[in-house]
Order: structure tokens, then sequence, then C-alpha cells
């Protein structure tokens, strides 16, 4: 008998290699042609604490998370204490055989017979790769290139691998649910939210990256670092995000695609100079991974309540392009998006990921990255005449861009208030015009806004709105209550900034109740829907306890 | 040929009398006699009186934020190194606001000329103390006189052995243009302290102040002497020495650092879609 899906926790204390567990049974799982969502919860520190790799599992496609488990990996007693009461009543624990654990689903696991201490997880990764009825030899390849340059540690592991496999096979009590097998299964890769954030960075044509570390938007600079050679992309760690910033500024001003990758509090420190781009009129990707505030918060989990920082972001009014990616197929595509919004209006461009989609890896379809054009650079500008002024008025708002050093013709670039030529002026006229000029770029902004995605039946009893890393939570959500005979439907946000009412209101109109489903205690985005179309959504279910969504979290919050 | 007219000439603000109007004239001679186009030079600035002189000379200009000159030079100077970057701005701009990044652009060598002009003194918010007033020094903000001891950014730099250290004074404009003139031709950073007096709010360091006891370093100061860089940058009070303090060569700039800058400007460089293309299946 075999099953399509299966609900995995692994849990352990930080640097008992939990994630190099969790990573390598993801990738088997990916190769053996299975869905997978991946959920990272841990502690903010070095050692001990309880962390966990959750991975559902399924034979077709998964959004989300999802909360019974059917399969716990004790790496340590604290997993057993903390999440023995997700485990369903038909569920198997692993554990130590050198525990007394007590429990009855529990299938203990000598580790001290089958191997040294040292490859205890890779123990672990064995049992748990049994029971799912993985291929031994896919483990083993995965571990010879884990280790390709360490021949004799990945020899070790896969001895210690095929020990637990024999042992495994002897064991009569284990269960034989096996997961069904995928037959020819298409080839995917397996990423993670800020990986996919980093290779569409690379794809848009990234030339320049500056950062301070902040978990978890560094993880985005991180995954960057390991091809910055091969592409040419030149990164620095500066000394603070007010640099950081600057900096990025500095090299798009020369003409360099630039980025700054942070986190709330990081990308606090960075306003200023958001204000800078907006009104020097430089190109700015601006990267925040989310996490709970206000302050230091809660460094390692996950929130979205760092929407407004983002709208309202630096003083002075200018406009600006903000998307949340809902899959990590838009983290790679609105990564791209974002260099293309704040090279093509010369200003500042956000994408608001959080750490739940930043550590989530997914199986995924490849893009095709190849045929994917980098953004348009300003050297595509031409110059008429011998005179040229950086802040030439235009109808679009969108001056023609030189780069200093390129021709004879001198560049400017201003903080102040200042003339089509760049120096400063206070003469009301022009001041007021050079207003106008930069917000006019929000019409050209507006032509390409990505509509919302809807989904589900029409004219529902209910829909469900979201925005970001809650899409997958909302869809599953909403398609068990279709199942269940709810006339239901969601409408996902990928673009939060600017907004078309035009695009959405009646779908809004057609519900009998929306909902809005958000990481954040005060409803950031169905404010900001309010503020743009009156309308007033229904009802709101709000997380803030720094977990992400689940499917099961919105279901018992509606029926609540 | 380049001319000190290439520069052009603007109306200003300074006030009459100010030293920027002298560190202004140097730097123009200096790019001059180093046949420097416009074109050629990147001016950047942050805010302050001294920072709004990339409006007053031709040539390529970022004027930024208040004390981030020298971050977005930084990032200017990774994407194209064929300019020359001059980064001008005052005591509390570099020194104050921009006082980390100060430190930063010291550690990490980065190839540009950093001239700040240095009245001890905020001239644009209307005279509170700088990091360099003297202690004690009064003011209609500090009424009772500057409680915190003043900055040397001069010793400050030759203690990190930062590449090229000078002080120049701007009653002194062939010898200031000089030593900007040396400081542009230096590979690595180069940062000269410009004395200059504030007309308008600082009494105590007036132009007199500064004449009477700025004097020049002669052939028997060998720059290249750390030891003896450190105590002439010590040196402040009744005698203030002015030209070269220290100078190393052995840093390595840091552009020299990426090996992608050696083949040409950052954004002339193609995207290299079939390396992308490899780099997506290490994902499989």
């Amino acid at each position: 008998m075999t099953r399509g899906t299966y609900n995995i926790v692994l849990g352990g204390e930080a640097g008992q290699g939990l994630v190099t567990v969790g990573h390598a049974l993801a990738k088997a799982l990916v190769r053996s042609g299975y869905r997978i969502v991946v959920t990272q919860s841990y502690y903010s520190r070095i050692r001990g604490g309880h962390n966990t790799f959750a991975v559902r599992i399924h034979e077709h496609e998964v959004q989300a998370p999802t909360e019974s488990v059917d399969l716990l990996v004790a790496l340590d007693r604290e997993t057993i204490v903390e999440d023995r009461i997700g485990l369903k009543s038909d569920g198997i624990l692993l554990s130590d055989a050198a525990w007394d654990s007590g429990e009855t689903s529990c299938l203990k696991i000598p580790y001290k017979e089958l191997s040294h201490p040292r490859y205890s997880n890779t123990v672990a990764l064995g049992v748990t790769a049994y029971v799912l009825g993985l291929d031994l030899g896919l483990l083993c390849n995965l571990l010879d290139e884990q280790f390709k340059k360490k021949p004799q540690v990945a020899d070790e592991n896969k001895e210690a691998l095929k020990n637990t496999f024999d042992w495994c096979s002897g064991q009569s009590s284990f269960p034989h649910q096996k997961l069904s097998p995928v037959s020819n299964p298409v080839k995917r890769l397996m990423m993670n939210g800020h990986e996919a954030v980093a290779l569409g960075v690379a794809s848009a044509g990234v030339k320049f990256c500056s950062f301070y570390p902040m978990t978890p938007g560094s993880s985005i600079v991180m995954y960057l670092m390991d091809y910055v050679k091969e592409m040419g992309i030149v990164v620095e760690q500066a000394e603070d995000e007010i640099a950081a910033i600057n900096m990025a500024i500095g090299a798009s001003f020369m003409g360099a695609p630039a980025m700054v990758a942070t986190s709330g509090g990081g990308f606090a420190l960075m306003e200023e100079a958001v204000s800078l781009a907006g009104v020097s009129e430089t190109p700015i990707a601006i990267f925040i991974g989310q996490r709970p505030g206000p302050a230091t918060g809660l460094p390692t989990r996950t929130e979205q309540a760092d929407l407004n920082l983002a709208l309202y972001s630096g003083h002075g009014e200018f406009p600006r392009a903000i998307f949340a990616p809902g899959t990590i197929e838009d983290c790679f595509h609105l990564a791209r998006k974002t260099f293309e919004m704040a090279e093509k209006y010369q200003g500042p461009a956000f994408l608001l990921t959080d750490q739940f989609i930043a550590d989530s890896y997914r199986a995924i379809d490849p893009f095709e990255i190849e045929s994917l054009e980098p953004v348009a650079l300003p050297h595509k500008v031409e110059i008429t005449g011998d005179k040229y002024e950086r802040y030439a008025i235009t109808e679009s708002g969108v001056s023609p861009r030189l780069l200093p050093g390129e021709t004879e013709h001198l560049v400017v670039g201003d903080s102040h208030e200042h003339t089509e030529a760049g120096h400063i002026t206070e003469d009301p006229q022009i001041r007021k015009a050079m207003v106008d000029k930069r917000l006019r770029k929000e019409q050209g902004m507006r032509k390409e806004i990505i509509p919302p995605e809807i989904e589900g039946d029409g004219n529902p009893d209910l829909l469900l709105l979201s925005w970001g890393s809650t899409k997958g939570a909302a869809s599953e959500a909403a398609a068990f209550l279709r199942a269940k005979g709810t006339r239901t439907a969601t409408i996902h946000f990928a673009q939060v900034w600017p907004l078309d009412p035009e695009q959405f209101t009646h779908h809004l109109d057609s519900a009998k109740q929306v909902i809005s489903i958000e990481g954040n205690a005060t409803g950031q985005f169905a404010q900001l829907i309010r503020r743009e179309t009156g309308f007033h959504i229904h009802r709101q279910i709000l997380r803030y306890d720094g977990r992400p969504f689940t499917p099961e979290w919105i279901l018992r919050e509606l029926s609540a | 040929m380049v001319k000190i007219e290439d520069f052009g000439e603007f109306e200003m603000s300074w006030c009459p009398g100010c030293g920027n109007f002298s560190i202004l004239k140097a730097l123009k001679q200096a790019l001059t006699a180093s046949q420097i186009p416009p074109h050629k030079v990147l001016h950047v600035s942050g805010i302050g009186q001294a920072a709004k002189a990339p409006h007053y000379m031709r040539a390529n200009m970022f004027n930024g934020l208040h004390g981030r000159s020298l971050s977005s030079a930084t990032g200017a100077r990774m994407v194209n190194t064929n300019l020359h970057v001059i980064v001008e701005s005052g005591d509390g701009c570099i020194y104050a606001e921009g006082g980390n990044h100060f430190l930063a652009t010291l550690r990490r060598n980065v190839d540009l000329t950093l001239l700040v002009h240095n009245n001890q003194i905020y001239g644009l918010t209307k005279g509170q103390a700088s990091p360099t007033s003297d202690e004690g020094f009064a003011t209609k903000f500090q009424p009772d006189g500057v409680t915190a001891y003043p900055f040397n950014p001069v010793a400050v730099a030759v203690t990190m052995k930062t590449g090229f250290v000078a002080r120049g004074f701007s009653g002194e404009i062939d010898h200031l243009a000089g030593l900007i003139q040396e400081a542009i031709r230096h590979r690595g950073l180069s940062m000269i302290d410009i004395l200059q007096p504030c007309v308008s709010f600082n009494k105590v360091n007036t132009f007199a102040w500064y004449k009477q006891r700025c004097y020049k370093l002669e052939q028997d100061h060998d720059p290249t002497d750390w030891e003896s860089a450190l105590k002439k940058a010590l040196e402040w009070g009744d005698r203030i020495p002015i030209g070269i303090l220290y100078r190393n060569k052995q840093k390595a700039p840091f552009e020299e650092r990426f090996p992608v800058l050696r083949k040409g400007p950052l954004r002339s460089q193609e995207v290299d879609r079939r390396t992308l293309k490899e780099i997506l299946w290490r994902y499989a």
C-alpha cells in the first residue's frame, strides 16, 4: 500500500546538521518527482534552541505548509516535547533508542550501533528515506555531490546510509505505507525564495550589490555569492545600511544595475536614500526580507508588516513600484521586474519577501533563463544636439539618461530641487514643474501594473484576498471550501503598488463577503485597498505570531 | 589641452571672503595641471557649504546626502574606473554625519581623492560646533563651550596607514593645488584635510589665526616614515604643519581586489546568459 502525500517534521538543536539532512531529503524527493513545500523554523541562535525543518510532500502540486504531521523525526528530545502535539494519531515518531520516550507509535533508532555519532544525522536521513521508499542509489549520488571535494567523508556517510537501510529492512515493525512512486519523474529544480530572487537579479543583469547583514534579507546575497565571479557582479559588505544604499545609488548613477538586500530594521536606516533615489532619479532595486518588528522583534520569524514602511519610505513625494512574490516562480520573475521598473522609471522599486518564503524550498520547473533579456540600460538613449540636460522635462516624466564619462556631455545627479541642468534652484515654477515631472512617471508605471490573479468561482460567497507569501495558504483554503460546496474564490496581489482599482474593484463587489488574509496585526493591505478604492473589506484574518499561514489556520479562523 | 576655463565660472552663494573660493580655485588648477578634462572627472559631495562646490565647477557630479558622499563615490568608482573621483565636503559632513564611512573608506583604500573643508564649525546651519572644533569653543548652540574632545582626522588617517594623508590651508592656494595634484596622482585613497576660515560664524579660527600657525613641511620631513608622520599629524596649537604628512604606496587600491573591473566598466559588460543557464541547473 502506498500514499500520495506525507508531511514530515525534522526537529533538533541548532548545530546538529538539521538543515543538511532536510536539504538532502528535500532534494532526493524532488529528484524522485515529488512536489514539496519546506518550512524552516529556527531560533535566533547558533547553538541549541529548538529548530524544525518541515517537508510537505505530495505527488501533485502543493502550495502551502500543512499542520498535521505524519512523520516526526526527533534529533533531540526537545522535538518530542515540542512537536509531538502535531503528530497525527496514526503518525510515526522516529526517536533514539537510547532515550526512554515511552511513546507507542515510536520507532527507536539505535544511532550508536549504526554509525559514529558524527553521522547521526545521516542515519536519520536514511531511516526517513527508507520509510518513504526513496532509492538508496539516488541518496548516495546526492552525498557524492555534496562532498565532492571530500571523497572520504562521502564514503563514510554512504556507509552509514547503507548500514541504516540494511538495519531498516530487518525491522518487521516498520510501517508499510511508502510514498506512491512517480513514474518518469519530470526534471525539476529545487529552490527556495531567496535563491530564486538571487537568480532573478542575476538574470536582470545586476552588476552591483551592497548590503549590511540582517536576517532574513542577507540570504539573497549569500546565494548570489555562489556565482558573482562567473557573472561579473561586484558585491560589497558595507559598514552599515546607510552606506550600503548610498553605495548602490552611486553605482547606479554610473550605469550599473544596482541593488541592496536587507530586512525591515536595516531598511529603516536606508530610508533617506530612497528619497535621494527619488529626487536624483537614480534607479535602485531594494529587496526587503520581512521579519516581525518593531525594532529587533523576532529576528528569525516571518511577518508581512513592512508594506507601509516600503510604501511610505523616504521624505517628500515621488513614485515607486512595490512587488511581493507569492511563489518561488514569482520570486524570480518579480526580482527581474523590480529591476525593470527601477531602470525604466529611474527611481526606487521594491520586492517584499519574508522569512517564510525566503527559506521555503519547492520543486519548480526550470525558468527559460537563456531567453530572458537583462534590463535595458541607458546607453540605448540617443541625445541629439550638443546640449544635454539630465533632468530635461518630458511628457512621460522620464528624462533621457546619459552616463558619466561615456560621452563629453556632463552628467549631473543632485539631491536638491534642481533645474533641468541639475543645479540647485529655489524658483517656485521650476520646483513645481520638477515635482510634476517626477510624479508623471507613475502614470507610466500604472500602465504596466501586474493585475491581481483571480481563481475559483464567479460571484463567490467568499472571496479570500491575499498578497505576497500568503498566496499558497489562501489558495488551498479556498480549494478546500469549494470542495465542501461553498462558492469560494481568491484574489492575489503580486504587485501591491501602484494599484489600479479598475482591474479588481468589480471582483470585490461581486463577492458576498471579502476576507483579507495578511501576516500583520493591522491589515495594512486592506487599509490600502480601502484608501485606493473606498471598498471596505468585510473581514480580516491576521496572523502576527511570527509563523506562516497554513490552510488549516485560515479555515479555523473562518469557522470561528 | 585642458584649460582652467574648461571648468567654468558660476555665480556662487558663498559668503565673501570664504575659504571655499580658494579651495575651488586650487582644485581647478590641480585638474588643469593634471590635464584631466571635465568629462573625465566625477565630483561627489554631501551637504554643507563646501558640498555646493560641484555646482560651481563643470564636471560630472553627484551631490547626494549629508554624510554619504564617500559611500556614493565608492559605488560610482567601482562601476567605472576610468573617471577620476573627487569627493569634496565639509568637516561636519565627512567627520560627523559620515564618520563611519570615513573610517570604512580609509580601510577600503578606494582610489579616490577626498578633500575635506575643515573650518571647525558648521556654516550652512549657522554656527554649531563641528567634530574638529577645539575644546571649549563656544557657539550659540554650545554656549558653555564644546565639551567633547576634537577629532583629529589626519592622525586617524595616518594611524591607519592611509596611502596619502595631507593637510592644506585655503590661504596657500598654489601649495594646496600642488597637494591636490599629488593626491590625484596617488593610486588608492588620498585625503587632504583643508583648513579654512568661516568668516560668518567662526570668530576664533580666523584667516589670521591659521595664517599665523600654518607652516609648510619641508624636505626634512620624510612622509614615508610612519612614526614621524604621526607626530606631525598630532601637532596642533601654536604651530600647525601643512603639506604631505604621510605616504604609503604599499597598499593595493580597493578596485584591484575585483578582477572583473579589469575587463572595463562594469556596466558595459554583457550578461552571460549561457553561464546563467548552467548556474540554474545546479539547482536540479
